[in-house]
């Protein structure tokens, strides 16, 4: 099975860069850092929940918890 | 009293964060009427000095027009001050609903419904024709009161990369099974003065039988042959499901907005918007200052051309000056400076040779791409646009930025 990280790094440069700002890493930070803003998060919301079959509830899905990919992988986890 | 020291030194703490943030607004005194010169008091307390405005939404020069002064006094004469009820107790007049019919005609729509601004129109319209079995699917650059609008609707929301139409219908696939789909975007985007491709957005609904809803704020009154909007730019009126747009900037640049498009929609807004609903809508010297912007466009283009031709001589000014600038044929002209501080030192260099424009930075841009923000009007006569330019030419000099790229300025003063 392919390492979760990859997945998930792969879907957030295809989802949210293009050619300026495709050097994301583990831990880039994306909120913060301004390449994902917080309205536009809810596609990975659901790309996480149809990809790993789980549910993550809206509290939990704050911006600190999807700052990048290694928080991500982190919460993914929790809710499997 | 409830307002302790604690209280005070939570939002003093706030007010000190953004300070220190570099992120603290200040509101810079205007002591004129708005036009093409005004007399503006910076910094606060001193004598207000005459600049060329180049950084208002007044598009068409319509803000001070004699003609729209006139009927606005005429509106007060004749339809009073105030109404002091909302629309449908008893705050609703004959003018009201001729201004309805007129943008309806001006945009080539079926109806449309007033509200007190534009950012009231886009924070009840989605909220009043969309329920939790639908999707919003918005343009990543969309103005901030479509997403307050949004965010205040129990559709869900999904959003696609700045007018990338593959990405759009991407979207449009993978929420197929949604009762409703609207597409959601500006007509024309404010901060880099790029036009939708509407057209294309417009086929793409079609195709996945999806509403598309545009905000044309900075549009109405100027974008298209006769100034109808970026849907006739694009050759798509009449297929536009959802328009909203404001009568505070080209439109004579006082207040109100409205949606205009297809008459159910118009009629849910009409029973549940709540900005409609729970607010007075706009004073009757408004709408009939509106209603006298409407009659002097229908009749002649001659502002929207003059607005072009102005334009025109701007973009080729400043790309043969050698500044680098965004894309775009729009009266919105970023001068790209990348770096917030220069952004900063070179709006007030300007404002010391008599030109008025704002330096743009993170967050109402992305970080590194801070600029100034240039915007022209049919109000500017060919004196104004040179002396701003030569303004332009001698600050660009002094920070050595003429001819240079982005990458060569970007490692000059950083980004
Ligand atoms: C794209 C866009 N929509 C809506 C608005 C809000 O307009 P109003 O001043 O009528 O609320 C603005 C104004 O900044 C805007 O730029």
């Amino acid at each position: 099975m392919e390492d979760m990280k990859e997945i998930i790094l792969e879907y957030v440069i295809e989802e949210y860069c293009d050619e300026e700002n495709d050097d994301v890493t583990f831990d880039t930070p994306l909120i913060s850092g301004g390449i994902v803003d917080s309205f536009s998060m809810v596609s990975l919301k659901r790309f996480l929940e149809n990809k790993y079959k789980i549910s993550i509830p809206d509290a939990d899905a704050s911006p600190e918890a999807f700052d990048t990919v290694n928080k991500i992988e982190v919460l993914v986890k929790r809710f499997q | 009293m409830a307002y302790s020291d604690k209280i005070k030194e939570i939002y003093q703490n706030q007010l000190t964060g953004i300070q220190e943030a570099g992120l603290f607004k200040q509101e810079r005194f205007i002591h004129s009427s708005q036009d093409a010169e005004i007399e503006v008091e910076f910094p606060t307390g001193s004598a207000p000095k005459k600049v060329i405005n180049v950084c208002a939404n007044n598009y068409l020069g319509l803000s001070s027009h004699p003609e729209v002064i006139k009927a606005a006094h005429e509106g007060l004469d004749t339809r009073g001050y105030g109404m002091s009820s909302v629309r449908f107790i008893c705050g609703t007049q004959d003018i009201h609903r001729e201004l309805e019919n007129k943008v309806s005609e001006f945009l080539g729509t079926e109806d449309t419904i007033l509200f007190p601004s534009c950012m009231d129109a886009n924070a009840g319209v989605f909220e009043a024709i969309l329920t939790s079995e639908d999707i919003m699917i918005s343009d990543r650059l969309v103005h901030a009161s479509i997403i307050d609008g949004m965010r205040l609707c129990a559709a869900q929301h999904d959003t696609f990369k700045h007018s990338d139409m593959a990405h759009l219908e991407k979207k449009l696939q993978l929420h197929a099974d949604k009762r409703l789909k609207v597409v959601i975007n500006d007509g024309v985007y404010s901060m880099d003065g790029d036009t939708a491709k509407l057209d294309e957005m417009a086929a793409l609904c079609e195709k996945y039988d999806a509403l598309l809803f545009v905000d044309e704020s900075h549009s109405s009154g100027f974008i298209g042959k006769t100034g109808r909007g970026t849907h006739e730019k694009c050759g798509v009126m009449g297929k536009i499901d959802i328009i909203t747009t404001t009568f505070g900037k080209a439109l004579g640049g006082a207040s109100g907005g409205c949606v205009s498009g297809r008459k159910e929609i118009v009629e849910m807004c009409r029973q549940k918007a709540r900005p409609y609903l729970f607010s007075n809508t706009i004073a009757p010297v408004v709408v009939s200052g509106v209603l006298r912007v409407l009659d002097i466009l229908s009749q002649s283009t001659e502002r929207r051309d003059k607005l072009e031709e102005n334009t025109k001589f701007w973009r080729k000014g400043l790309t043969e000056a050698g500044f680098v600038l965004k894309d775009g044929d729009t009266p919105i002209v970023p001068v790209m400076l990348f770096n917030a501080k220069l952004a900063q030192d070179f709006s007030k260099d300007l404002f010391d040779l008599g030109i008025y424009a704002i330096g743009f930075f993170f967050p109402v841009v992305p970080q590194g791409a801070a600029r100034i923000r240039t915007q022209i009007s049919a109000g500017h006569e060919m004196h104004h646009l040179e002396k701003a330019l030569d303004a332009f030419i001698q600050v660009g000099k002094k920070y050595d930025i003429l001819g240079k790229t982005k990458q060569e300025i970007i490692e000059m003063y950083g980004n």
